[in-house]
């Protein structure tokens, strides 16, 4: 240490050497550039053929063409409304408040899959159900469910191979039958989804069907023990045998619901099945033994609907890993990609509804109607 | 240790280096967990959130230390566009550091979300449910978090410029080791 009293101008380092400074140069630069294709790296720029939700989106848009301001898949759809009345009898198994007995809001919405938004109600027999529960504590439970009781396939990239080989051949402007049957025929983990589809009819009503979770997930009840589930919607009606769409209306099961919710709620039982420990919870395609436990946790009481363009759900993103305390994903790899794809079909809708330079003008009708 | 280099406070020193990992640590989950379908995607969005939010709180108190403790003066000899490209810089990171959690926190409200910091600590929303703030307020989090990362490369380019090259100190300052 130098006497404080005498005053010492700072110590200068010696001189660098030239080459020294070009070393020492060349390390900077180094660390620089392994930042930045570190960052490129994770971020999925340096590494084009990771499957990522903007794939899958663009993928699905390529399918369906592009209708913008609407969902990229399920695009037409219809609004509903009313409450979740828990009976209690699923809160040994979670303790998420929407199961305690009493009621929860619900915002729901009935749609077809597909991301045109005009398809006409017969062109598949699948029929979903998407669900909002606002929780009295804040919280939100949000699920989107379907009118089978499999996925096709089990994973993202099964998935982005199916959409592949359903886009529509330029040629014909429908998907070319050979390479929809070559993905088919590769993946035969396909062939519970390919069975129920064979005898599967496009329904007259929404109100008539029931609604699987596909995926499983985790109930966590108050002692922090983990019990894997999947649940279904069970419709309280039933199709009639007059049920049938009318010729010539492809808009039927808007009018079938305005109609049956003008009589009165529609109602159904969340059914809530307890996996077995052998049970599969990352397989979508895997439907469980029919005589697992089974809880009736509550009835869902729909009482209005409104229009997909104006109505409350619109702008919601049914995201099924928005999950409440008491509710957790399960292993399935389906879970996170559905979040994933969700939220860039979201933000790609609402940028469209914004305005947003570079997107394309929300509710632009599309120049052919089918 | 040379008495005619002095340095920043131990607790600015501190709050620099832990939140230099946490930013470091929340560009690359953030473009990591939009980029991936896996389940990835949802576990780095579980650590995004609560590590935004300690970021946020982390900031004020480091604005706080350094309101009361200015930073040591930069060299004498240091051109003056430098100087004007350090404060600048300086108070741009500062600027971020608080945008990008406060965005991510009304962007998740306006898109009517809740904000879960865990399986059940919830923050109250901040923005009113508008699904083109939301779209405005995504878009503007993911630019500003491309304007930090390009800011925070010249932050560590400039730093290792000081420590390397013009080694005057600048860069022990913060580190509290002087490099030869």
């Amino acid at each position: 240490m130098s006497d404080p009293s005498i005053p010492t101008p700072p110590a200068k380092p010696p001189g660098l050497t030239r080459s020294s400074r070009v070393w020492r140069a060349a390390i900077i630069g180094g660390v620089l550039v392994v930042t930045v294709v570190a960052f490129g790296y994770v971020g999925g720029w340096l590494a084009p053929h990771r499957l990522t939700p903007a794939r899958i989106v663009n993928q699905l848009q390529a399918d369906a063409g592009m209708f913008p301001g609407y969902r990229r898949n399920h695009a037409k759809g219809v609004c509903v409304a009313g409450y979740f009345q828990s009976n209690g009898q699923a809160q040994a198994y979670s303790d998420a408040q929407v199961f305690a007995p009493g009621r929860t809001p619900v915002v729901g919405r009935f749609a077809i899959p597909g991301g045109n938004p005009y398809a006409p109600d017969s062109s598949v027999p699948i029929r979903s159900m998407a669900l909002r529960f606002a929780l009295a504590n804040g919280q939100q439970w949000r699920t989107g469910m379907n009118s089978m009781p499999v996925f096709p396939v089990a994973t993202p990239q099964a998935f982005y191979e199916q959409l592949q080989a359903q886009q529509p051949d330029p040629a014909t402007g429908k998907p070319n039958p050979a390479k929809v049957g070559a993905f088919f025929a590769s993946h035969p983990e396909t062939a519970a989804f390919l069975a129920w589809v064979k005898t599967a009819k496009p329904s007259a009503s929404f109100a008539t069907e029931s609604y699987w979770s596909l995926n499983a997930f985790v109930f966590v009840d108050a002692n922090g023990t983990r019990h894997p589930v999947r649940w279904r919607m069970v419709p309280q009606s039933s199709a009639a045998a007059g049920d049938v769409q009318k010729a010539g209306d492809a808009d039927y099961l808007d009018a079938d619901l305005t109609q049956r919710l003008a009589q009165g709620p529609l109602r159904w039982h969340l059914q809530v099945t307890l996996a077995d420990p052998s049970d599969p919870t990352n397989d979508a395609t895997k439907a469980w033994p029919t005589d697992r436990h089974e809880i009736d946790a509550g009835t869902l009481e729909l009482e209005s609907t409104q229009p997909q363009e104006s109505g409350p759900c619109r702008d919601i993103n049914y995201d099924p890993l928005v999950l409440p305390a008491g509710i957790e994903a399960s292993d399935d790899p389906l879970l996170p990609a559905r979040s994933a794809a969700y939220a860039t079909s979201y933000l790609r809708r609402t940028s469209e509804e914004a305005h947003l330079p570079g997107t394309a003008a929300a509710h632009a009708k599309p120049e052919t109607q089918p | 240790m040379n008495s005619s280099s002095p340095r920043f406070t131990l607790a600015a020193r501190v709050l620099h280096w832990l939140m230099a990992a946490m930013i470091l640590a929340m560009l690359f989950i953030g473009v990591g967990m939009v980029a991936s379908v896996s389940e990835r995607h949802d576990w780095l969005i579980r650590i995004h959130k609560p590590l935004g939010i300690a970021i946020l709180i982390l900031v004020v108190l480091r604005l706080a230390v350094r309101l009361r403790h200015p930073p040591p003066p930069l060299p004498a000899d240091l051109p003056a566009l430098q100087k004007l490209a350090a404060l600048a810089s300086h108070w741009l990171l500062y600027a971020l550091m608080f945008a990008l959690p406060l965005i991510g926190w009304a962007m998740l409200s306006a898109g009517g979300y809740p904000v879960m910091l865990s399986e059940s600590l919830r923050l109250p929303p901040i923005f009113p449910v508008s699904p083109t703030a939301f779209a405005v307020l995504r878009h503007a989090h993911a630019w500003l978090a491309m304007l930090l990362f390009l800011t925070f490369l010249a932050h560590l380019g400039a730093a290792l410029y000081h420590g390397l090259i013009r080694r005057d100190g600048v860069l022990s300052s913060m580190t509290g080791v002087r490099l030869r």
